[in-house]
């Protein structure tokens, strides 16, 4: 054991783990340093725990259409960033016209299922679109060529829908049955519209699960994500298994843009390009291709990229924390790369699937 | 040398020396800077520089719309000659400024360039125009440095109709110290030179005037969920926040400020990228009672242009500086028209320093953003150009443009 931990020890290593280790002290002080001033109340702590949670659980939702594909095809679906806006983008005209007619606000419930269901519905055509133009004609070119291809698509799909709507930014409407909290304690307040958001994307990704555990389809994918051409002998139709594993990855990144538009209000042909590459970050970190994974990431990095600043870097006296969001969210990244390169819930892959 | 590699080449040398002698050129004649000779059929060239894919497409977009309102009421044509209208993309970066620049600056025929959108690209862009002779009129750049002759960056045949962030940031620290009595206050950036030098100027002028500036905060391009960060300043209490930011980071800013805890009454105050008809129902109820500084607009004719717009584009402007582009081209049309020698056959000539001159002497210009007189640095906009706006209730519900807004304050 020691001998073989001798042999495997080398300088890059070493240097590696002093690099985490004093990532890992600043953190534990910056907090302790922070705690210890008393300058948040408990309330706040509550209330920036609980707006991470939110946004971790969007960032979840699309971090499953990363996953799903990238466990089926072995690519990174880029375009999918657009495929979110496309269902949030065309949902808004179906809210704002519902807001108009006095439905939103007098049925909220089914109103809001209406908005979803487009939304939904035009992430899937979006979605299969895709796969039918950009990727199926290149199943069988080398791994490069599709992904290039995705980020051309993701450019095309963006300024086909400035095209369409416009390059304004349009506001969903704001449901009166959501505004207002919720008192879950003295110092826990959740918003009404947080709440929401948790509790569908919870109950999203639990069907999700369900689905791919327990169906025929579901089988079926987790068949074409071991070995496609062993799928194949199997009787398995590999092409129709990959157009539902879209069809899948879209119809939650629809509802993701729905809850993402009652959440932020604000919709425009360019909002989804850093949710996605957040939500790619996401599926990353908690290991691509693994659905567990892509749910724990997304909320472990909304959490931190909420918590982080105010935690531990104010603590260490750094300027205007917030900024430095995303480098809490990519050192995360890089750090869980180097430590544990195929994710948090990521499996050693064979060599013919990596 | 193959054969077929030389006849390629022979080829391509000659097409070069008779795209050289082809197509109106730029005389020797006339000033230090030569002149432009547009031959009768031929039409005169004015270039965009302007950033109209990406995150800050629509701002750049709406620049170059608010400059074709103006082209299009006097039907693309100018002393007979058609007006050829075109750009490069220059993605608001330093270095899409130098490629627009230099594509923009070695084409001979531009007579006039409207650009840049952002005061990033006018660093690297602005000395290649400069160098090429051409007048250069920016809507949007609100960089200090840009007009400061004692900076690097300030270069001759450089103007811009956006109000300097001195001005603009000096007003609405009066406004909110002195007219609303305001004695502590934070500020949220968003790392762009335009939000960031605003706001330095805000609180350098809130802490003269004696007030306290409890956080200078920043925020990314990008960011959806604000609650760090304006937790962060409540943990200051401050009676205003001042974000001189744009979309959409402003709408979350504005609309995610009254949930958190301890900001309930907080006075809130943007500037002139928040001034957008889209703005109000996007930040929502919370909106309601903030500040905006922007430019002081006849609501007349803010209300013509918004229709012709409206008309033109299917859509309203998406970003705040589509009158300031407008008013741009008007000036680098007047200025043409008045200096363009017109033979008797039509050809026309430009004098290249005489459009700068005439340019330079715009002075008492009834423009959509206010009178408009250009300094010898190029500033076009001045300080008493500017208001205070509030939001009101119809704005939020969208029966009233916030554009349309009667000025709340003026200094």
């Amino acid at each position: 054991m020691l001998r073989r931990l001798r042999q495997r020890l080398e300088i890059t290593d070493v240097f590696m783990w002093l690099f985490g280790a004093v990532l890992v002290i600043s953190i534990i002080y910056g907090s302790f340093v922070t705690i210890s001033s008393g300058r948040f109340t408990t309330r706040q702590w509550f209330d920036v725990i609980i707006s991470g949670l939110t946004q971790g659980s969007v960032y979840a939702l699309i971090a499953l259409g990363y996953t799903l594909v990238y466990g089926i095809l072995r690519m990174i679906n880029f375009a999918h960033s657009e495929v979110f806006m496309g269902g949030a983008f065309t949902g808004y005209f179906v809210a704002d016209a519902l807001n108009r007619s006095g439905f939103l606000q007098s049925n909220p419930v089914l109103g809001l299922g209406a908005v979803f269901l487009v939304a939904i519905l035009t992430s899937i055509l979006v979605a299969v679109l895709l796969e039918r133009i950009a990727y199926r004609p290149l199943r069988r070119a080398p791994r490069l060529v599709p992904l290039i291809t995705a980020i051309g698509a993701s450019f095309f799909l963006q300024y086909v829908f400035r095209g369409l709507y416009g390059s304004q930014f349009k506001s969903y409407p704001e449901v009166n049955a959501l505004s207002g909290t919720i008192i879950l304690g003295t110092n826990i307040v959740i918003q009404k519209t947080q709440l929401l958001v948790i509790v569908a994307a919870s109950l999203l990704m639990l069907v999700l699960y369900l689905f791919v555990q327990n169906t025929k389809t579901g089988k079926a994918m987790r068949a074409v994500s071991e070995d496609k051409d062993v799928a194949a002998l199997m009787g398995i139709d590999v092409d129709a298994i990959i157009v539902r594993t879209f069809m899948l990855g879209a119809a939650l990144a629809g509802a993701a843009g729905v809850l993402y538009a009652l959440l932020f209000r604000n919709v425009q042909f360019f909002m989804g390009f850093i949710p996605g590459i957040k939500a790619f970050t996401a599926a990353v970190l908690g290991g691509i291709g693994n659905i567990p994974g892509a749910m724990l990431g997304g909320i472990f990095l909304g959490l931190f990229e909420s918590v982080g600043p105010g935690l531990f870097l104010s603590g260490l006296g750094i300027p205007s924390p917030n900024q430095l969001k995303d480098v809490i969210a990519f050192t995360m990244l890089v750090m869980v790369l180097i430590f544990r390169p195929t994710g948090i819930l990521g499996e050693r892959l064979a060599s013919k699937k990596a | 040398m193959n054969k077929r590699l030389f006849s390629l080449l022979a080829l391509l040398t000659v097409s070069s020396l008779l795209a050289a002698c082809g197509g109106a050129g730029t005389g020797d004649g006339g000033g230090e800077l030569g002149e432009v000779v547009i031959a009768p059929g031929d039409p005169i060239h004015i270039a965009w520089i302007q950033t109209v894919t990406g995150a800050t497409g629509p701002l750049g977009l709406t620049n170059v719309r608010g400059a074709e309102v103006a082209l299009n009421e006097i039907g693309f044509t100018l002393l007979g000659h058609d007006i050829q209208w075109d750009g490069e993309d220059s993605l608001c970066s330093a270095e899409g400024g130098q490629a627009a620049g230099t594509r923009v600056a070695s084409d001979p025929t531009v007579v006039a360039v409207m650009g840049t959108t952002c005061s990033s690209e006018a660093r690297t862009a602005s000395p290649l125009i400069a160098e090429a002779g051409m007048a250069m009129i920016s809507p949007s750049n609100t960089n200090p440095d840009l007009t400061n002759p004692e900076h690097p960056d300030a270069h001759p045949g450089y103007f811009r109709t956006a109000h300097n962030d001195l001005f603009q940031g000096r007003v609405a620290a009066e406004f909110a110290y002195n007219e609303l009595g305001a004695t502590t206050a934070a500020t949220i950036h968003d790392g762009s030179p335009y939000a960031e030098s605003l706001q330095a100027v805000f609180a350098e002028v809130f802490a003269e005037l004696g007030g306290t500036i409890t956080a200078q905060a920043a925020v990314n391009v990008g960011d959806t969920d604000m609650g760090g960060v304006l937790t962060d300043l409540a943990t200051g209490s401050p009676e205003l926040i001042y974000f001189p930011i744009f979309e959409p980071e402003g709408n979350f800013i504005a609309d995610q400020a009254c949930d958190t805890s301890g900001l309930e009454d907080t006075i809130l105050m943007g500037a002139d990228g928040l001034l957008t008809s889209t703005f109000p129902a996007a930040a929502g109820e919370c909106s309601v009672g903030m500040f905006l500084s922007g430019p002081y607009v006849d609501q007349a004719l803010q209300q013509g242009f918004l229709d012709a717009y409206n008309d033109l584009f299917g859509e309203g402007p998406a970003a705040g500086f589509g009158p300031h582009s407008y008013d741009a081209m008007k000036i680098i049309l007047a200025a043409i028209e008045a200096v363009a020698v017109v033979d008797d056959d039509g050809t026309v000539h430009i004098d290249r320093q005489a459009l700068r001159d005439a340019m330079y002497a715009t002075s008492g210009f009834a423009g959509l953003t206010g009178t408009l007189t250009c300094d010898a640095n190029g500033d076009c906009a001045t300080g008493e150009a500017l208001a205070i706006f509030q939001v009101s209730a119809e704005n939020v519900a969208g029966t009233v443009d916030l554009l349309t807004n009667a000025a709340y304050w003026t200094p």
